[in-house]
């Protein structure tokens, strides 16, 4: 008999894989087809949870991350990616087997740090919560090591993701702030839409290294 | 129905003679799932034997200045993967040799056959033996650490690194969607191509300078020499089908005592469960390019990472359940 928690430690677990997929991937229209799977398993995982919790406001939840962020969100950066013609682009991602190093590191560390904090709670909320840890960081990591505007906002999506996988393990989240939450990353992405045109507007590229240059501090 | 130790004397005998009898088949299989899948008609399923017996009465050419590890080496090197393959538990688990089957010994086993076919490709002095010597070692220092890590996974699952005991534990566990064991199943089966000179990351039947390892080592040999070299790698294919289906999908194996009719029935399962994975590979093989030598870090990494994913997952679990 597979019991319930299993199949969320599995869609958690899909997810992380994918977080290591995203740090990996080189080519932008890869990176934006892994960060589309990532949110299909966040979507399940939280549809999963509704089902086993009797949460029905949980399966808005899984709904708005299966339209926003499997669908939309990929979609229109496919579009950007596209219009600024480097949707065929190889980025060259410095370092990657430090960076998965780094990322196991940092996995390692969300699990070390819940076990000591939530000592005594629920177990498999435990897993849950250390899992999620350690996607959203994964996506701060993905965010320091690119150097392209788009993955950046990838990274940031995917660290969003994790914080949403952490909010259904932890019975906390009213749909109000769910709602909000969804909003606010829908309208960060056309901030981030319109910023990236900006700098391209302005340096013909959108490697953020041309914003070191103006800055003053070129290497 | 116990069994007396005369009986399980025989089993392990059998067992012995069985993986040396099934393995050519198994490779012919999966070339004939490969040339029917091309539109080939494809060598007949009994080639391997064929092969083999023609290589053993054929005389045997060595080079002059061949020293003596070049003529050892062929022998050992197939006795170290034949007891190697005979231990990995196949139709009955808790055997008579079951408490030497240790996958960490069955690693150090591996590695030993391993060390002697890079010497012996680098004896003769010829150029091709030493590439695939030497990227057989790059391949090996890659594989072997994920190897490891899967391994510590399973004990830190099963409480025993013995492979009878895994799979015990395996049968008596109910059914369970574990997400370390999901991950050292990747990690494994990576490590398995890469040790078995599979397709992305070499290719069995090529003999193209540029992407040969396997095949460079070897090129020297010839006649009986050939034929054990080849048996051995015949068997290690067995050994790790083998290991995968002890580790992941025991069912149908016979407990330590079940007596004739429950080695029966798990001898059939486990050649029924060895020619699936035959035939799953011949699929894989035809599905996929081979990979550039310079990308198979970047593979054997991904081994390496979900092996050690598969770890802390595992101690997650563990730290979760007490």
């Amino acid at each position: 008999m597979i019991r319930g928690y299993e199949i969320s430690h599995l869609l958690a677990g899909v997810m992380l894989v994918t977080s290591f997929a995203l740090l990996y991937q080189e080519r932008i229209a890869a990176v934006l087809k892994t960060f589309a799977a990532q949110s299909v398993a966040l979507a399940l995982a939280v549809a999963w949870a509704a089902y086993t919790q009797d949460r029905s406001e949980l399966f808005i939840t899984a709904l708005i991350a299966l339209c926003l962020k499997g669908i939309v969100i990929p979609v229109a950066l496919y579009r950007m990616v596209v219009r600024l013609g480097i949707h065929r682009e190889v980025e060259k991602v410095v370092g990657v087997g430090i960076a998965l190093m780094v990322g196991l590191a940092l996995t390692g560390l969300a699990q070390a740090l819940l076990l000591k904090v939530v000592q005594g709670t629920a177990g498999h909320a435990r897993e849950d919560l250390a899992l999620a840890l350690a996607i959203v960081l994964l996506g701060f990591l993905m965010m320091i090591l690119r150097r392209n505007a788009v993955t950046q906002v990838v990274g940031f999506m995917s660290m969003e993701n994790g914080l949403i996988l952490a909010a259904t393990g932890a019975r906390g989240m009213p749909l109000v702030v769910e709602v909000s939450v969804a909003f606010s990353v829908l309208i960060a992405l056309f901030v981030f839409a319109v910023f990236v045109f900006r700098i391209r507007e302005r340096f013909d590229t959108i490697d953020i290294e041309a914003l070191d240059r103006m800055r003053g501090d070129a290497r | 129905m116990s069994t007396s130790p005369a009986m399980q004397f025989l089993a392990q005998g059998a067992q012995m003679f069985l993986v040396l009898l099934i393995a050519p088949l198994t490779v012919g299989v999966v070339r004939r799932v490969k040339a029917r899948l091309m539109r080939r008609q494809g060598t007949p399923l009994l080639q391997g034997y064929r092969d083999l017996a023609k290589l053993l009465r054929k005389e045997s050419v060595v080079a002059e200045n061949a020293s003596w590890l070049f003529r050892a080496a062929p022998s050992l090197i197939f006795a170290l993967t034949w007891v190697a393959a005979a231990l990995v538990p196949s139709f009955a688990s808790g055997l008579m040799f079951n408490w030497a089957a240790d996958v960490v010994a069955l690693v150090a086993l591996l590695g030993a056959a391993r060390m002697l076919l890079a010497l012996a490709g680098m004896d003769v002095g010829t150029g091709f033996g030493g590439i695939g010597s030497s990227r057989e070692m790059m391949i090996a220092t890659l594989a072997e650490p994920a190897m490891m890590l899967i391994v510590l996974t399973l004990a830190i699952a099963a409480g025993t690194t013995r492979l009878s005991g895994v799979a015990d534990f395996f049968i008596a566990e109910p059914l369970a969607v574990r997400v370390s064991l999901a991950l050292s199943l990747v990690a494994l089966v990576i490590v398995a191509l890469a040790e078995n000179a599979r397709i992305p990351v070499d290719n069995p039947v090529t003999h193209l300078e540029l992407t040969m390892v396997h095949e460079a080592m070897i090129l020297e040999y010839s006649g009986r020499h050939l034929a054990l070299v080849e048996a051995a790698s015949y068997l290690k294919l067995v050994l790790y089908l083998s290991l995968l289906i002890c580790l992941f999908a025991p069912f149908g194996m016979a407990p330590a005592a079940a007596g004739i009719g429950g080695w029966i029935v798990g001898l059939l399962a486990w050649t029924a469960k060895l020619l699936a994975g035959a035939a799953l590979l011949g699929v894989w093989e035809v599905s996929i390019a081979k990979m550039r030598v310079f990308r198979l870090p970047d593979f054997l990494g991904i081994a390496f990472i979900f092996g050690f994913l598969a770890i802390l997952m595992a101690f997650l679990t563990r730290g979760a359940v007490q």
